[in-house]
């Protein structure tokens, strides 16, 4: 190739993009909110997978019947009105009026019977409900009834949970779907509509407002109240490296950015045009779970031993660092919630090695390493497992960490193999503070063995406690059975809470209205 | 000719049968379970295996191997486990920013890497030939990332001449697909610059010594019609050849780019797949890297016989 022709052809591009830059509007429409979420939304069921991103994407274009406001009571939200029979077993609820499907049709109780049918198959919390549940009836087009066996006492929770899995409202030909095949339609009757025909997979989802949308009278509050959008569109951009997303939402490419990597904070902190937003007041609980069907953590004196040894402080600041980003709390349901309990004899929050030495002794550990997984490629979770390595070397165990990515992890963890034939003893994770708020809710506490979540806690009297606890229907009695499931989980050493972080937002300084909720949502979100 | 382009055509049979295994074993012998993936952080082992055995994970591997070739050879990639798609949509989708940012860095590297070698070894040591040798080396030996980060400080961050990222279909918005691929197609570039320039210098200076170079400046052409008609020409198979390997390396190098500058292309697709572990999606985006890169090389040695009368299949 000659020369000549190569350097007019460079000189070309460059000057056009140069031309282009000036002669292009900078400023994009000021009713567009360009948002980048924490994670690529790749699946639009929100039933199918427990993913948060597409969680918020059901948050989008489906509306519930019941939600969580800023105080964590639950409200009305598609329900008008509804009643419980004076013994607690017969729920009525009334739709409110001017519900309407995203293609105009009404939403019926029929809808709504079908979508909590399919919901409970998948959800944890749905499925408790359903065992308590003799049939859902739809009596007329706006009423549906709920007939229980029994008293349970999360009707109004479990109905109005605000994380995954969420129970959206679909239309009955879409609910019908087999639960565990993913949906083809994404009709909701939401406050925003998916526009299926400008989004792309792994470029970005389009959502305009739903201008037939009627939302209640009451301000918005957390996820309850009027759902009042202020913007037309919302393009949810897929952006996968963080460092750029810091990047372009200092140029003004991007609106919103939903969690920023802790490290990033202080660049963004400097910016002028960006603020900090910390949209979610709940914050995010560490967890490190033992595999409890398996040596040596199938032995009690084991898993306590471990406990022993956690300190939640340094778990923080190795992984969070910044103490405004982060709280110290002992109780397994959050603090600051109704069912906070702090741990006795600081249990979790200030070691005790020699009594970790002790108890090793006492269960006759050999000193077979442990195998602690850990996951590299989540930036939050990858300084956890060093921290547990030292602490447990300290209190005399042998660690043998392995280092993996996430999507390797969440494999192996489904092993319940030895851990030296490709199965595991410990790993971390962490959870959005909002699905741990109850001890049904919280899939931690379970302990019905192999149906329990990883690890697969084994402790009847734990389900005996989390049964009486879900038929409670008196507040306080519950509150007093929370403490004692609390009680029981650190008795049993089932799994270890490591304290609260927070993970904060960022916006241009021209967006405004965010809801401090569990679930970064995009109503009220107003950009001036 | 044409036996040649056909012996060769037929030889991608067995090279896209050995990928085909060697993909398909190595994404099912590797840890990573795209049912864990799909389910989410908050699902239970029956829920997983509910999903396993939804995606025909738990059939025999060999079962497995089975339906997915006997689905190509139909024209069937299969469907995402991810997407509600079809791989082949996916692809169509994600092609043209690859095939635009391929195009452009190649573009750019030629047009610069060809005369900056050219010059070097006509100026041999030289100012300008220790400016390529030393931009050769600093090109190979920063990361392309690096690169990127540092283009897109100055011209986007602290100049703003340049968007940070994204991309603009070129039928949607020509000016707006141009300037948001400058700064990916430069970053991608100057590694081949680098290589590019480097071996042309070497190959034009080694003809450059050659008998019949002397003979031609004997008879009192010019310098310019020595280098291009006469040096250049005959230098130009072993700078085609690295521009051949340049290509294929285009496609791990996209890779990266697309990460950074948030391109949705082919590179983004297969690193999103392989994360997630979208196993229909990996094979067959890696399927279509080899045939590209086989056609490549093809294409290369046919484009020989143009510089080279003496080289004939």
């Amino acid at each position: 190739m000659k020369p000549t022709i190569g350097r007019r052809g460079f000189a070309a591009l460059t000057a056009g993009a140069a031309v282009a830059t000036t002669i292009r509007p900078a400023a994009a429409a000021p009713s567009v909110l360009r948002y980048v979420k924490n994670g690529n939304l790749t699946i639009l069921d929100p039933i199918w997978t427990t993913a948060y991103v597409t969680r918020d994407h059901g948050y989008m274009i489906y509306d519930t019947l019941f939600a969580m406001d800023e105080n964590n009571a639950f409200k009305p939200q598609m329900v008008g009105k509804y009643e419980a029979s004076p013994d607690k077993t017969l729920w009525t609820f009334t739709l409110r009026d001017g519900l309407e499907w995203h293609d105009g049709k009404p939403v019926t109780a029929e809808d709504c019977v079908a979508s909590l049918k399919r919901w409970g198959v998948r959800d944890t919390m749905g499925q408790k409900l359903m065992d308590f549940v003799k049939e859902f009836k739809a009596v007329d087009a706006k009423t549906l009834t709920m007939q229980l066996k029994e008293p349970y006492g999360l009707v109004l929770e479990t109905l109005g949970k605000p994380s995954s899995v969420v129970p959206f409202m679909m239309p009955k030909a879409v609910a019908e779907t087999d639960p565990f095949k993913q949906i083809s339609s994404h009709i909701g009757s939401g406050p925003f509509i998916y526009v299926e025909a400008e989004s792309k997979p792994g470029e970005k989802h389009v959502y305009a407002k739903n201008t037939k949308y009627k939302p209640r009278a009451e301000p918005a509050s957390g996820l309850a109240g009027g759902k009042v959008v202020k913007v037309d569109r919302v393009e949810v951009i897929e952006m996968p490296d963080t460092q750029q997303q810091v990047n372009a939402i200092i140029a003004g490419e991007i609106d919103v950015l939903e969690q920023l990597p802790h490290d990033l904070i202080p660049v963004l902190k400097k910016e002028k045009g960006v603020t900090l937003v910390d949209w979610n007041p709940l914050g995010h609980q560490f967890v490190i779970r033992f595999n409890w069907a398996n040596k040596p953590f199938d032995n009690p004196k084991m898993r306590m031993a471990a406990l022993y040894c956690m300190q939640q402080e340094d778990y923080l600041k190795a992984t969070v660092g910044e103490k405004d980003y982060y709280k110290v709390c002992s109780a397994a349901f959050v603090c600051g919630t109704p069912n906070a309990f702090d741990t006795p004899n600081g249990l979790l929050v200030k070691p005790d090695f020699e009594k970790s030495k002790a108890l090793l002794k006492e269960a006759g550990y050999d000193g077979t390493p442990i195998v602690l997984m850990q996951s590299t490629t989540l930036p939050v979770l990858t300084n956890m497992a060093p921290v547990t390595k030292a602490l447990l070397e300290k209190g005399g165990f042998k660690v043998d960490m392995q280092s993996m990515d996430w999507q390797t992890l969440v494999t192996r963890r489904t092993k319940k193999e030895p851990a030296d034939k490709g199965g595991w003893n410990i790993f971390h994770t962490y959870s959005v503070a909002a699905d741990v708020l109850n001890p049904i809710s919280d899939a931690y506490m379970a302990a019905n063995g192999a149906k329990a979540w990883f690890g697969w806690p084994d402790d009847p009297e734990m389900e005996k406690l989390r049964d009486q606890y879900a038929k409670e229907t008196d507040p306080a009695k519950g509150k007093a059975l929370a403490g004692a499931i609390q009680t029981r989980a650190l008795a049993t050493a089932q799994y270890g809470w490591l304290g609260q972080w927070y993970g904060p937002g960022a916006t241009r300084s021209n967006v405004s209205g965010w809801l401090k909720a569990p679930v970064p949502v995009m109503w009220n979100v107003e950009k001036k | 000719m044409l036996d040649f382009i056909a012996r060769r055509l037929i030889a991608i049979i067995p090279v896209l049968t050995v990928v085909a295994v060697f993909v398909f074993l190595m994404l099912r012998l590797t840890p990573g379970d795209p049912a864990a993936v799909i389910a989410g952080d908050n699902a239970t082992s029956d829920q997983i295996d509910a999903i396993r055995a939804a995606l025909g994970l738990n059939e025999p591997i060999w079962t497995q191997f089975a339906i997915w070739i006997g689905n190509i050879l139909q024209g069937n990639f299969g469907e995402s486990f991810f997407f509600k798609k079809t791989v082949a949509e996916l692809i169509a989708q994600r092609v043209e920013p690859t095939l635009a940012l391929a195009i452009c860095a190649l573009v750019i590297a030629v047009s610069i890497a060809v005369p900056l070698g050219v010059l070097a070894a006509y100026r041999h040591g030289s100012l300008l030939d220790r400016f390529v040798m030393a931009f050769s080396v600093l090109g190979f030996s920063v990361p392309v990332f690096v690169i990127g980060y540092c283009l897109i400080y100055v011209f986007a961050i602290e100049l703003g001449l340049l968007p940070v990222q994204g991309y603009i279909r070129i039928g949607v918005d020509f000016w707006g697909f141009l300037e948001r691929m400058v700064l990916p197609s430069v970053t991608l570039a100057v590694v081949f610059i680098a290589l590019i320039a480097r071996m042309t210098r070497a190959s034009v200076l080694e003809v450059l010594n050659e008998d019949y170079i002397r003979t031609a400046r004997a008879k009192g052409l010019s310098n310019r019609v020595v280098l291009m008609r006469h040096a250049l020409r005959n230098a130009a198979v072993p700078i085609l050849t690295v521009i051949g390997l340049g290509i294929a390396g285009l496609i791990s190098g996209a890779v990266v780019t697309e990460s950074v500058f948030g391109l949705p292309g082919l590179g983004r697709l297969t690193v999103e797949a392989v994360l997630s572990r979208d196993f229909p999606t990996i094979q067959t985006v890696i399927l279509l890297f080899s045939v590209v890169y086989v056609l490549i090389n093809l294409l290369i040695d046919i484009s020989y016989t143009l510089f080279d009368p003496r080289i004939r299949y």
